[in-house]
């Protein structure tokens, strides 16, 4: 399958990246060729395989409800765009 | 000094023939000497530096050293570092000074090694060819014509050009051992889950894996030892009791299985790094190794399968990239969204994008059982092989590209063409096994060529010794280049 231009905007959307109008013919025709190679997976019967989501067959470990972090707020906020009082800064979302 | 190994330093920093700060010094003179024509580091800071490795001679006057103090070192820049840009090679984190030390660099903290340098890589150590980076490509500093290989292409040709002795380096897909192979240096990645991924900056978090490139695979077992280990901030850390990877390396290798796959031999590999690996099998034959044939059908496979799981996995990483806790912001924006939208645009590169437009995609409603799923079935398919190849065999050995370093230029405008150049190294990290490669010998142009050592999970000390013993017999991994 291949997509349209359409396609390529509701993806850009998703993954939250402006894709200006110049842009679109060569991202489309790219991801359409990412596509074209992925879709080889197709061909191969791969009924009753378990998915393999990690290497080792390890269960998550559990720890004790403690914490473990101590306050660093400073620090990790003077990299932020825009912080005031300690809140990070963005633009309105609610009138 | 500049050519001497990991080990031959220490040995010198013990004996009192070097200060920490006289090596430091002596390596910042040459990156500054070279590295305006290699690109090999992103950010260096004399200052820091020297501070790091006056602290080392006075832990080493205290008595306190231990074996690698004061040694100095390059950390590939995915590794967050306190007080250091820790850029990952992106526009996006070109202001991002780190307000947190990853586990590996507090690992190398604690053991006293002075940090050089923050090494380039392809963007969030996406490629194949450092060319995505946003600092501009590393060039080979065999030929300055070619592509270092990526994603870890600073490492590697600092390391090659001995503008570091040992680098920090991370393999998700190949990132360690192609850019090992292309500049001629010993690169090991080891089982999934030995190094921690905690403050490494996160791809595709079920492949990312941290490791070291050096001259020697003696270099690299006293850096395992280093940076390897339990650590509880990263959840697919194994806890497994403390090990030395360097216990086995006198071991000799008669009666050593070495496993040659098929599908590593066939079409498409180039004859001069046929007749390479060919020639370093034979090596080990001579030191008593017996050759075993092997099969791994579903190699082909990892191709499309790793280009479905890497980018789905980073795509759900790369969206904590917002503009709005760390990282660029656009500066000009209707709302939140287009704000979201715009910095990112901007922060990001073209491979990057493309990457997680395609993980969005793959993980999008209706597509998830028909990419995800399916390529989750396939790299069980790929683990299945290994496991069956290493009934009969010890290690697994083969190339690691098919071709030695191309040009510059050569793939970046077709970025399929450059992942299919990932096909002897991708399914190492779906099955989640540890591998190395080695300095083998030249291309037909002069270019380093490695041989690539596939080892069972947790044999990392296995493929440290015959990695060891092969040069111990072969001096590819001595040569440096003449700049």
């Amino acid at each position: 399958m291949s997509l349209s231009h359409q396609d390529v905007a509701r993806i850009a959307r998703l993954s939250r990246i402006a894709v200006t109008d110049a842009e679109i013919d060569a991202v489309n025709r790219q991801l359409n060729s990412i596509l074209g190679l992925i879709e080889q997976m197709q061909a191969v019967n791969t009924d009753g395989i378990e998915p393999m989501a990690h290497p080792q067959d390890v269960s998550l470990r559990l720890r004790e409800d403690v914490v473990t972090e101590p306050n660093r707020r400073e620090a990790c906020q003077a990299v932020a765009p825009q912080v005031e009082k300690g809140l990070f800064l963005v633009p309105k979302v609610i009138e | 000094m500049i050519h001497a190994t990991l080990k031959q330093l220490s040995q010198q920093l013990a004996d009192k023939q070097v200060s920490a700060v006289e090596l430091a010094t002596e390596y910042l003179q040459r990156i500054d000497a070279l590295n305006p024509q290699l690109n090999a580091f992103i950010t260096v800071d004399r200052d820091k530096t020297l501070l790091e490795a006056a602290a080392a001679d006075a832990r080493r006057a205290a008595g306190l050293a231990g074996l690698l103090t004061g040694a100095p070192i390059a950390h590939k820049d995915i590794f967050c570092q306190q007080g250091w840009k820790t850029s990952c090679g992106s526009k996006m984190l070109d202001n991002f000074i780190s307000p947190y030390d990853a586990h590996v660099i507090e690992q190398c903290q604690a053991a006293g090694l002075v940090t050089l340098g923050r090494a380039n890589m392809d963007e969030f150590a996406m490629g194949s060819s450092n060319e995505n980076s946003y600092y501009g490509a590393v060039k080979n500093p065999w030929d300055l014509a070619a592509i270092p290989g990526g994603s870890s292409g600073g490492s590697a040709a600092a390391v090659a050009a001995r503008l570091a002795p040992v680098a920090t380096a991370t393999d998700t897909g190949g990132s360690i051992r192609q850019p090992a192979s292309h500049c001629g240096v010993t690169g090991i990645k080891p089982t999934y889950g030995v190094v921690s991924r905690f403050g490494m900056v996160a791809y595709a978090s079920s492949l990312d894996q941290g490791g070291v490139m050096a001259q020697t695979a003696e270099d690299c077992a006293l850096m395992l030892n280093v940076i390897a280990g339990f650590d509880e901030r990263d959840s697919t850390s194994l806890e497994r009791a403390k090990e030395d990877y360097s216990r086995d390396l006198a071991q000799p290798l008669a009666g050593l299985r070495v496993g040659l796959p098929r599908e590593y031999f066939a079409d498409g590999l180039a004859a001069d790094v046929g007749r390479i690996i060919d020639n370093a099998v034979s090596e080990l034959k001579k030191l008593g190794a017996e050759v075993v044939d092997i099969s791994l059908p579903n190699t082909q496979l990892s191709i499309p399968a790793y280009y479905v799981i890497a980018p789905a996995e980073a795509s759900a990483n790369l969206s904590r990239f917002d503009g709005v806790r760390y990282g660029h912001r656009a500066s000009e924006y209707k709302d939140l969204v287009d704000m979201y939208e715009k910095s990112r645009a901007e922060g990001f590169g073209s491979e990057v994008k493309r990457r997680i437009m395609v993980g969005t995609y793959v993980l999008s409603h209706g597509y998830y059982d028909a990419y995800y799923i399916k390529a989750q079935k396939i790299r069980r398919l790929i683990a299945d092989d290994f496991k069956a190849a290493f009934a009969g065999c010890d290690v697994i050995l083969g190339p690691v590209a098919p071709t030695a370093a191309f040009n510059l230029g050569e793939k970046s405008g077709d970025p399929v063409q450059m992942y299919l150049s990932d096909i002897y190294t991708l399914s190492v990290n779906l099955a989640g096994l540890p591998a190395m490669s080695v300095p083998a010998g030249f291309s037909d142009n002069g270019r380093p060529v490695g041989l690539q050592i596939i080892g069972n999970y947790f044999s990392e000390a296995k493929m440290l010794n015959v990695a060891h013993q092969f040069q111990q017999v072969t001096d590819w991994h001595s040569k440096a280049p003449a700049l």
